[in-house]
């Protein structure tokens, strides 16, 4: 059986400073009206704001300074970002960049690519989708059917992509596409492509959810051709490559934080002296909360040692996810307020699109079935 | 961890191989003392582990003390373990001596003191303790309350009190203590004595609900790779798989919860670490227990399998020193005191920064 450890973490010296930094940056933002009410933080898209932390050197923060990075820790980043998030910052722009596409171009890009989008991701200047889904490939990412074809100095794409967030905005896209036929071993053949936005042979076309929002799309290459130097990692390690970008995808702060700004604004509405039953639940999310913190520093810990935390990331989202959904289901019940739709300040458009934009939690980044099956072969079952 | 750690994780495993069978676990639920098995952990000085050697301990440390209580618990050993540390600590805390042999915690119930009355240097207690762990079996408890406005810690003998013996669901015995005037054997200041020894058994039974669960889910995954039906063993079938895998979260929710609030509570138990791991972790327990019988089927419901010596544990643990909802209430008040604002430096322990 894999032993599931959640080491604890010694916190670099520089924790107070940096957390000081974050928190007075946002004071100003709020002070300045920059941020308004956000129902979840990494979710929401707002480019000057992205910029903002850019210049505060909020971005790519681990990354070498050849490339615009900072050269910090991963916990540092750690830090910073937990704070970003628990202040409500609005971070969509930038959020798939910094989390793990700027990762994956400086770990297997070439180096003209990290010298090219780098230092654009860390000024807070450039936005990356994630091309993995597609029309008949979700949870089994492996059958993606978007093929390349090698032609000189470069390839040829066709294929299609969905669920593709900020592919409407963002300047590249990272695309797991099929470069060789499907052998015996499924995992073969595939290769993580950097996709400029701008050319031609792409086509962004919205896909509007439940609640009539335009935020992800479906992306259309038709023989788009993309340079050699666009590769990441070896022709055919694709399995690998987006397996470590996937482990950077889940294991952060933001798999338990999403809905975080509604739990504060309801212990608003609720006010300094609870009833029992208030108290009983709030208390409990704080308990929860505490945990996951604990689990998902202690990842932060793993990934700063080298390590690939792939099960213990699936298991804190799976916990998180579970949380993350429960705050606006319970607190619906604690607080006489009717939900509506709406983007406004309201509690009640709060509490709306808490409960509308949930549904996503536990799908987005791995099905809760998909990280319980990789839990499972964790532990010997498969 | 540590070869060190690993080291005293086979030692405790080594006592309750040689000492702890089934027909030890089965005499003991009976009212039978098992006085062999608390020789044996005496005798690699386990109750003592947390004290410093000049208090005639081991001087292991807090948090490889509370590993060792950790694997006792995944065994389920049927002996006050946790109680004597918990009484050890508490009164080296205070500069006492603390005597030999088993030793348990006598609290009031929560929110009421036992009530301390005669002088400083004589002083008596009255009152009722209820549900004392072990207190008809341990010659000495620990007690605390106030006397002449300042918080009190001190040793009475069990035997000063009038008892009246019931069992938790694991069989093990709670005992309700009725002082009246009993003299106190020694007894010292210690700064907010109560809520400090109340907050100590809380740690030490969300340490222990951790190792429980822990073999909880050994005992499912083992099972499930065991039992066949439909021509396969049932870890092969994705519903089973899934419940393991809640099962596996929970347990691992339980641990890192269990670790976080010993980490924060070396040198005093910290009151909101504790407060959140309990809550935590009784939940756990109850989700956790829930699973592991559903897996085992009808199995695990007899008294043959030795999962029930870890699940009744379990739902009893989740019970003592506060269950989830006086926690709970405990943590929410504290947090809706304090606003939303500070929730963050509450959780990120930097409300001062």
């Amino acid at each position: 059986m894999h032993e599931f450890r959640f080491e604890p973490v010694q916190m670099p010296e520089s924790e107070t400073s940096l957390r000081r930094q974050v928190r007075e940056f946002l004071a100003q933002e709020k002070a300045n009206g920059a941020m308004p009410l956000r129902h979840n933080s990494w979710s929401c898209y707002d480019a000057d704001f992205s910029r903002k932390c850019g210049q505060r050197g909020f971005i790519g923060m681990t990354w070498p300074q050849q490339y615009g990075g900072h050269e910090k820790t991963p916990l540092e980043r750690y830090i910073v970002t937990e704070e970003l998030l628990a202040g409500g910052a609005p971070l969509g722009a930038h959020w798939v960049a910094d989390r793990q596409s700027g990762h994956q171009i400086l770990t297997h890009g070439s180096e003209t690519a990290r010298r090219s989008i780098l230092p654009r991701i860390a000024a807070g200047e450039c936005f990356i989708g994630i091309g993995m889904s597609e029309p008949d490939s979700g949870s089994d990412l492996a059958s993606v059917r978007t093929r390349a074809v090698k032609v000189d100095g470069g390839w040829r794409i066709t294929g299609t992509k969905v669920w593709t967030s900020n592919a409407h905005r963002a300047h590249y896209l990272i695309a797991l596409v099929r470069t060789a036929p499907k052998e015996d071993d499924r995992h073969a053949g595939l290769t993580q492509f950097i996709i400029d936005l701008s050319q031609p042979g792409v086509t962004v076309r919205p896909i509007y959810n439940l609640y009539s929002s335009h935020d992800f799309n479906e992306v259309v290459f038709e023989e788009y051709f993309v340079a050699d130097e666009m590769v990441l990692g070896e022709v055919g390690q694709g399995w690998q490559t987006v397996t470590g970008e996937l482990v950077l995808e889940r294991s952060g702060s933001d798999r338990f934080m999403s809905t975080y700004q509604t739990m504060l604004e309801s212990m608003r509405m609720i006010g300094p002296q609870p009833d029992e039953r208030s108290a009983v639940e709030i208390g409990r999310f704080v308990a929860h909360l505490a945990t996951l913190r604990r689990m998902s520093s202690s990842l932060a810990g793993m990934v700063e040692r080298g390590q690939q935390p792939a099960l213990e990331a699936a298991l804190v989202k799976d916990l998180g996810t579970t949380l993350e959904r429960e705050i606006p289901e319970v607190f619906r019940q604690l607080i006489p307020v009717q939900a509506s739709l709406g983007e406004g300040d309201s509690y009640s458009e709060l509490l709306g699109m808490s409960v509308l934009r949930s549904v996503g939690f536990t799908l987005r980044g791995g099905t809760r079935e998909i990280l319980r099956g990789m839990i499972a072969r964790g532990l010997g079952l498969r | 961890m540590s070869d060190m750690q690993e080291d005293l994780i086979k030692t405790v495993d080594r006592v309750v191989a040689d000492a702890c069978s089934k027909a030890v676990r089965d005499s003991a639920e009976n009212g039978q003392w098992p006085q062999a098995l608390w020789q044996a952990l005496e005798d690699v000085g386990l109750p003592k582990a947390l004290l410093d050697e000049t208090a005639g301990g081991v001087g292991l440390g807090f948090t490889d003390a509370m590993l060792i209580l950790r694997r006792s618990a995944y065994h389920g050993v049927p002996v006050p373990l946790a109680e004597t540390m918990l009484a050890g600590r508490s009164l080296a805390a205070a500069g006492l001596d603390v005597p030999e042999g088993p030793l348990t915690v006598a609290l009031a119930a929560p929110g009421a003191d036992l009530a301390w009355s005669g002088s400083v240097s004589a002083p008596v207690v009255s009152g009722t303790a209820p549900r004392v762990p072990w207190g008809a079996q341990c010659e000495m408890a620990v007690v605390a309350g106030e006397l002449d406005g300042r918080a009190m810690i001190g040793l009475v003998r069990c035997t000063d009190a009038n008892v009246s013996e019931q069992r938790n669901l694991a069989g093990e015995p709670r005992v309700s203590l009725q002082f009246n005037g009993a003299s106190l054997v020694a007894a010292a200041e210690l700064a907010l004595a109560p809520q400090r020894l109340h907050t100590d058994g809380a740690l030490f039974r969300t340490v222990q609900m951790a190792g429980a669960l822990e073999r909880a889910l050994q005992h499912a995954l083992d099972y499930a790779s065991e039992r066949i039906t439909f021509g396969r063993p049932i870890a092969k079938f994705q519903a089973v798989q899934h419940m393991l895998a809640v099962l596996a979260g929970q347990a691992a929710a339980a641990s890192a919860a269990a670790d976080m609030a010993v980490d924060a509570s070396v040198d005093a138990p910290d009151e909101f670490a504790v407060a959140a791991a309990k809550a935590r972790v009784g939940e756990a327990a109850g989700r956790g227990a829930e699973i592991a019988h559903q897996i085992h089927g009808a199995m695990g419901f007899t008294h043959e399998h030795s999962l029930h010596y870890v699940t009744r544990r379990l739902w009893s643990w989740r019970d003592e020193f506060g269950g989830e909802t006086w926690w709970q209430a405990r943590l929410g008040r504290m947090a809706a005191a304090a606003g939303p604002e500070s929730l963050w430096p509450m959780l990120t322990r930097t409300l001062a920064a």
